[in-house]
């Protein structure tokens, strides 16, 4: 290849990716709905399968069918609840933090934007978000943390709570990797340090998620490691239940370019059911 | 943005117990003691390197990105940084960095995510992600094993709003960065084939690994 060859396909490599990375910047956030009002989205209760409350410090595991849904109503206001996702029929494919953040050209994950695995394809949706803080880059708690934090590395946490969480499938510490916390409003300050925004999250918010693709999951209900005030994990409410099927104009699934991408590379896998 | 830079140390590459050049594109893995120096020049510069690590004799311990940023409060990686296990336990500090910026957030490319991310065209190209999983089956590793890894060399600014993408790299041509090593680990590097984003300018290049015994330092 010739060097004016070369620059020319470099220049046209880089005109196609700022072409993306203004679709995702600037298009997509205006492409997703609004959070959900604290009073909206009301359960459907003859539909509910499940309904669990998990105390506060304490690890919980569910398997979502292809469809159904999993609300979590953060009922006392505690500060994160981490979630971590394998796909049932394959459990070598997870989810995968660095893609779901990068495929959407954020780390701010609220209702809209979906769960990416390492595959391409997309784990759940996020149909559902009274709040619009969640954390993907810090993820959970772990002893280190407790005892920098608290003082005290015996206090649950997170670390130990996926690997009890996975160990109820059959699986182990090589099967985790970073965790999604949700009710954690972290942001990265202009220095590269994290901040906590105050004042977002209220007792009575949910997240719900729709599963993609038949699911494993597991749960920590411990505190974010930057969360404020003292160690005091509430309980929350997990409850699994079956929406509606997502319509052809589904927001989730059409929001965004990725998005559409992901579910072409997902759909595939359930085409006979 | 504050970019922290330290200068360059006084190591002779003549001296070197392990120097090797990774060709553009290619995988690389190698056993580093503790206490050894470790560092990775990026040769002609906007190269990003990613790279993962294992505690040697028990692989089930690895980086942890999250545990890196967790404990330093910080979302890069540059000269101070400990590079943290998901043990908890230190694998290598950064103890030089003439880039300054090095990214653990983004992770690495895939076959896969490269259809989500530029089109289903892209689906067959060389991806990082096949270079871990080549590199880590020969130490009886499999995919499950790869896990959100650093990338260094590779500029992700994240903005308070959380929006997020790759940029153009800050290293120059000659840039580096030196670890030591707190306990036995595997290195394991893909010399980022990636040919969609700006990362490696479009255009991969080599790098080269040196590994000096601590007494060199």
């Amino acid at each position: 290849m010739t060097t004016t060859d070369k620059a020319a396909r470099i220049e046209a490599l880089r005109q196609r990716y700022l072409e993306l990375k203004a679709a995702g910047d600037d298009l997509a956030p205006k492409a997703l709905p609004p959070l959900t009002a604290r009073d909206g989205a009301p359960l459907t209760s003859n539909l509910v399968r499940q309904r669990e409350e998990i105390p506060g410090g304490w690890y919980w595991t569910a398997r979502l069918a292809r469809g159904e849904r999993l609300r979590l109503v953060n009922t006392q206001a505690t500060p994160g609840v981490a979630v971590f996702l394998w796909n049932a029929a394959d459990t070598s494919e997870r989810y995968n933090s660095a893609d779901t953040m990068k495929l959407q050209w954020t780390a701010a994950l609220p209702r809209g934007r979906v769960l990416f695995s390492d595959m391409g394809r997309v784990l759940a949706s996020v149909v559902e978000d009274t709040v619009g803080a969640h954390d993907s880059v810090v993820g959970g708690s772990t002893p280190a943390s407790n005892l920098r934090r608290y003082g005290d590395a015996a206090l649950r946490n997170t670390q130990e709570n996926m690997r009890l969480a996975a160990s109820k499938f059959g699986l182990g510490k090589r099967d985790l990797a970073p965790v999604i916390s949700f009710f954690s409003p972290v942001y990265v300050k202009e220095d590269g340090s994290f901040g906590w925004r105050d004042d977002v999250l209220a007792a009575g918010d949910f997240v719900e998620l729709r599963a993609e693709m038949d699911l494993l999951v597991a749960i920590s209900n411990c505190p974010h490691p930057f969360s404020p005030g003292a160690y005091a994990p509430q309980a929350i409410e997990a409850v699994i239940w079956q929406g509606p099927s997502p319509a052809g104009d589904d927001i989730c699934r059409t929001a965004t370019a990725e998005a559409v991408r992901g579910f072409e590379n997902t759909d595939p896998l359930f085409a006979g059911r | 943005m504050t970019f922290i830079c330290t200068p360059t140390e006084n190591l002779d590459p003549a001296k070197a117990v392990h120097d090797f050049t990774i060709a553009a594109t290619r995988p690389w893995s190698h056993v580093i003691k503790r206490g050894q120096i470790f560092r990775i020049v990026d040769v002609e510069g906007c190269q990003a390197v990613d790279t993962l690590f294992y505690r040697a004799g028990d692989f089930s311990e690895r980086y942890s990105a999250q545990d890196t940023l967790l404990a330093q409060g910080s979302a890069y990686v540059t000269t101070g940084t400990r590079l943290l296990s998901n043990e908890g336990n230190v694998m290598l500090t950064v103890v030089a960095d003439s880039c300054g910026r090095h990214d653990t957030s983004a992770g690495a490319c895939s076959c896969e995510a490269n259809t989500v991310r530029f089109g289903h065209h892209t689906r067959y190209m060389h991806a990082c992600r096949e270079n871990f999983v080549v590199e880590v089956t020969k130490w009886g590793m499999t995919k499950r094993d790869v896990v959100p890894n650093i990338n260094f060399f590779m500029n992700v600014p994240i903005d308070p709003d959380g929006r997020l993408a790759i940029v153009d790299g800050i290293s120059a041509p000659g840039a580096h960065v030196d670890m030591v090593a707190e306990m036995d680990v595997l290195a394991v590097i893909s010399n980022c084939p990636q040919v969609n984003n700006p990362c490696n300018g479009f255009d991969p290049t080599p790098v080269r690994v040196l590994i000096w015994d601590g007494e060199a330092a």
